[in-house]
């Protein structure tokens, strides 16, 4: 054991010392293999924190969500039917909310506005997040639904009839601040005037960046929406293992009604962003594939030098075996080297730079992007992906010309000069 | 199909591994038919250069397969929050047909991958490659059970749909989840399994060490080596696992692994596997101690691999019990 | 320590390099192979020198029968019997002297502090002592030659084999070598070397030159 121990510690240092003696070829291979990893790592590392992102707000929102459908489309909910749902049992409280879309032509983004529920001082944020799923069509849009966590608050106080509180993204967009006047065209064209009360935090600008928080008589003026109903319903269940229970009576009882539960939400978010950051690997998988042939050719294209090398090292009784194995090492330098430098610099990159250089392709298309700090999250699984995506590759493509290599007559060594 | 980093991920390790043995497995049945260690000809030295490829190879689809078994469990962790019912990677991999016979091939790959590398180690000791036959079966057996595996796990994740939510229902598969896939694996009895698994490994023990030193009873240490692998992962369903979560109804195999129980599953599955591939190579290398090149080798082959199986199995054994007696969950 | 070698028929696929060779060198005495060039003396010294295996026909080293062993096996026994210098020093660059004189020992895992010391002191014996860190690039041609001997006895091998040693040498450096290859006869190695170098196997130290002509035995001298 010991032997063996040293005898790597031997091809080790041979094969450090050789790394570096041919620096120039070896430096290129080394920053397209880092940069290979930097790239998927970044892609990868942005998509799994974010959906962790989504799925921690996601955990404080309603259990169940009940929406009017006619004829497939959304509609507005009857205040009167919130009763029937009340009478179902396991259901704790049951709350209309009052939310919806504004899309502004002049800056060219959507809004998010919503009334703060009776119940409770805490905000129930819209989610940001329908931008940032973006594009997925009206109805998936229903997935977005706002949560009640309360990531933020707001002063109900100070939130009177004429101001509004309005997210960063918002508050950048249009250059205001608190005090400042906004003007809105309601339903009807008029114009509706709204002081800017307070901003959110930014901290929760994941998921507050597009809202405008307003009273229930200005939302119902604004959007020209009756008294006598609300945009939804939300319903919060005492045990959890009740949901699906609960969703099946709420369809018995509105079968005119369409309840989404936690779970389906977080299901279809997580469906979204695998699909996209699935694609962004096929997408890269060329990139990946070209890398591999690469390495082939470097691995295969020994120099002369090379190979004399090795006949060198034969001849003086180094068998194959121990090529192989010097080899090996040297492939693990390499790859080790390329697999930390490009997984700290995505990280890096990811969750200090917040992903400057993939941020359109995977937030999706949005005027009002949120600016937001991921937390850094990474955790063994992705990095056994990633070392399987970039690592196993290019050991795979390596193997053979390596055993060509190591296979070299020894006697080459004294065949270079004829006898 | 879900597009899904990891799942490309475990797609590519598996055409990998089986490309690999495919390609190994034509060079050895060349091995098979043209090998004469007699002749000094020149295909025959091209046969011997290629056994280096070969072992090349194995070693490296071994230790690829055991990384694609964690990476198919992390997997299918990640996606269960896609299916109704799924708690972790046990209602995954339950989704579909496919799921469980796919791991069960995916640790048969390794065990086999394992004892090629010991029946290889041996044959390389020799001076007349004694083994290279029988090594070269064990090859060709190896590569069915490869393709097997990655085209079952081709079909698990293809056939794998995410109960999203679509434009026209949003419920429609929470009414059927009452019926919906359980995440527990039926468990056995706790008791009488606790029995078993701690008088199995005081046996396994006690024969280990008479055969370290007396030499006696290898194939019953061997078999034992096998035996107790089964026993020890159904222990680990049965009632480990409830003492690492500390929940006396979560019997999953799966979650260990994950960050949440600080990666404790490793420190229980290596040497668990390291275990049974060093027990069982005892039993594939008896039968030819009585060949002349190896006589000088397998007996000291076998009393280290005898060592490390104790060893490793010893590991595994102090794991469990700091883990029993650090949990609060008294049974 | 007898060295037999029974060869009867070269490689088909190109040319015969060798033709029915029996020859059967003895232990601790200076053998020289000689002929033109293209004879076949480096082909037969591999194939002596277990780092080729013979088309047909047996090699033994001793009494042990070596023809049909693996190449592990070979080379096990290569790094353990022979020392080579080639015709050229064949010192890998970019290493120090001292590191190309431990390179063969690498495979063995031996001690590192042992090696390094052992390495030492050889160097030192050929006056190479204040070399030994300096890279091999930096050394003349008398020098390389002498960290290349160095370094084929560095695994103490019993036979010492060089090719065309003195090819590249100048009288004074060759006379030197000689005087090397004296020192090993009087530590009990066998030596075999090929040379058309009359300073060679003129020299007094070689015991028997063997002559080679188109892969043959030609006669003794």
């Amino acid at each position: 054991m010991r032997a063996w121990i040293e005898k790597q510690r031997y091809l080790m240092d041979f094969t450090l010392s050789s790394l570096l003696r041919r620096k120039v070829k070896n430096l290129s291979l080394l920053l397209l293999y880092t940069l290979i990893v930097f790239i998927l790592a970044s892609a990868m590392f942005f998509t799994d924190s974010i959906k962790k992102e989504a799925s921690l707000i996601l955990h404080g929102s309603p259990e169940i969500i009940v929406q009017k459908v006619r004829a497939g489309r959304h509609e507005l909910f009857p205040i009167r039917q919130i009763d029937r749902l009340k009478t179902i049992r396991g259901v704790a409280s049951v709350e209309g909310r009052l939310w919806g879309y504004y899309f502004d032509p002049d800056v060219g983004a959507n809004y998010t506005f919503l009334v703060p529920t009776a119940g409770s001082a805490s905000v129930t944020p819209h989610n940001a997040s329908t931008d940032v799923v973006g594009g997925e069509g009206d109805e998936s849009a229903g997935a977005a639904v706002p949560s009640t966590e309360p990531l933020y608050r707001v002063n109900l106080d100070t939130l009177k009839s004429g101001t509004a509180v309005i997210g960063h993204g918002m508050a950048r967009l249009r250059h205001a601040g608190t005090g400042d006047v906004m003007a809105f065209r309601a339903f009807d064209g008029t114009s509706m005037n709204f002081r800017i009360a307070d901003t959110f935090s930014s901290k929760s600008e994941l998921v507050s960046a597009d809202l405008i928080v307003v009273t229930e008589v200005d939302f119902r003026r604004l959007f020209g929406i009756p008294v006598d109903v609300v945009t939804d319903v939300v319903l919060s269940v005492n045990n959890p293992r009740e949901i699906s229970t609960v969703a099946t009576k709420v369809a018995k009882v509105l079968p005119d009604a369409r309840p989404i539960t936690r779970d389906e939400v977080l299901r279809t978010y997580d469906s979204i962003f695998n699909w996209r950051g699935g694609m962004m690997l096929v997408l890269l998988s060329a990139a990946v594939l070209a890398f591999v042939i690469f390495a082939w050719d470097k691995a295969s294209g020994l120099s002369a030098g090379e190979k004399w090398e090795i006949g060198v090292l034969k001849a003086i009784g180094w068998e194959t075996a121990d090529i192989i194995q010097m080899k090996f090492w040297e492939g693990a330098v390499v790859s080790l080297t390329a697999f930390f430098t490009g997984a700290i610099v995505a990280y890096l990159h990811v969750f200090l730079l917040s992903s400057v250089v993939f941020e359109p392709a995977l937030k999706g298309w949005s005027t009002l992007y949120p600016q937001f700090q991921l937390t850094p999250f990474v955790n063994a699984a992705e990095l056994t992906t990633l070392f399987v995506l970039t690592v196993v590759p290019y050991t795979t493509a390596t193997i053979v010309p390596i055993w060509r290599a190591a296979t070299l007559d020894p006697d080459t060594a004294m065949r270079r000069v004829g006898e | 199909m879900i597009l899904h980093p990891a799942v490309i991920a475990n797609v590519v390790a598996s055409l990998i591994v089986s490309g690999a043995l495919v390609y190994a497995a034509v060079y050895g049945i060349q091995i098979l038919r043209r090998w004469d260690l007699q002749s000094g000809d020149e295909y025959q030295l091209v046969l011997e250069r290629r056994t280096y490829l070969i072992s090349t190879i194995l070693t490296f689809a071994c230790g690829l397969e055991l990384m694609s078994l964690f990476l198919y469990v992390f997997t299918a962790n990640n996606l269960c929050p896609l299916f109704v019912g799924a708690m972790c990677a046990a209602g995954t991999l339950n989704v579909n047909p496919y799921g469980y016979p796919t791991l069960v091939l995916k640790i048969i790959g390794f065990i086999l991958a394992g004892l090629w590398l010991i029946l290889n180690h041996a044959d390389n000791q020799a001076y007349d490659y004694p083994l290279i036959k029988k090594k070269y079966l064990l090859l060709a057996l190896l590569v069915p059970f490869s393709v097997l595996e990655t085209s079952l796990q081709g079909a698990f994740f293809l056939n794998l749909k995410a109960n999203v939510i679509t434009s026209c229902c949003g419920s429609l598969f929470s009414t059927e989840q009452v019926k919906g896939v359980g995440s527990e694996l039926a468990a056995l009895p706790i008791v009488p399994m606790m029995w078993t698994f701690y008088c199995g490994m005081g046996c396994l023990m006690a024969s280990g060490i008479h055969f370290y030193r007396k030499g006696k009873g290898g194939y019953v240490y061997s078999t034992m080596t096998f035996v107790m692998f089964g026993v020890s992962i159904a222990s680990i369903i049965s009632f480990i696992s409830i003492y690492i979560y500390e929940l006396p109804t979560h019997h999953c195999p799966f979650c260990i692994v994950m960050e949440e129980y600080g990666y404790i599953g490793y420190a229980l599955y290596i040497p668990l596997f390291g275990a049974v591939v060093t027990g069982m190579g005892i039993g594939v290398l008896m039968p030819f101690q009585d060949i002349t090149s190896l006589r000088g080798v397998i007996p000291g082959l076998i009393r280290k691999l005898t060592l490390t199986s104790l060893t490793l199995y010893a590991a595994f054994m102090a794991i469990v019990l700091y883990k029993i007696a650090t949990s609060t969950l008294v049974l | 320590m007898n060295v037999r070698k029974v060869f009867n028929s070269g490689k088909p696929s190109e040319f015969s390099a060798l033709n029915g060779i029996d020859l059967r060198i003895s232990a601790n005495q200076v053998t020289v192979l000689v002929g033109p060039s293209g004879c076949g003396k480096t082909t037969l010294l591999t194939i002596i020198g277990c780092m080729a295996r013979p088309s047909a026909g047996r090699v033994r080293l001793g009494d042990r029968e070596i023809t049909s062993l693996p190449e592990r096996f070979l080379t096990e026994i290569r790094r353990s019997t022979f020392g080579f210098i080639f015709q050229q020093p064949n010192l890998i660059k970019g290493l120090s002297a001292l590191e190309n004189v431990m390179l063969p020992a690498y495979p063995l895992g031996g001690r590192r502090a042992l090696l390094k010391d052992k390495a030492i002191r050889s160097l030192d014996a050929l006056g190479l002592a204040e070399k030994a860190l300096s890279k091999v690039e930096w050394l003349s041609g008398g020098e390389a030659q002498r960290v290349a001997i160095v370094r084929a006895l560095i695994n103490d091998p019993s036979v010492v084999i060089a090719d065309e040693p003195t090819a590249h040498l100048d009288r004074t450096l060759s006379h030197r070598f000689l005087e090397i290859v004296e020192r090993f006869k009087a530590e009990g190695k066998t030596v075999l070397i090929t040379s058309h170098d009359p300073l060679v196997y003129e020299s007094r130290v070689v015991d028997r030159v063997v002559k080679l002509r188109d892969g043959r035995l030609e006669a003794e001298a």
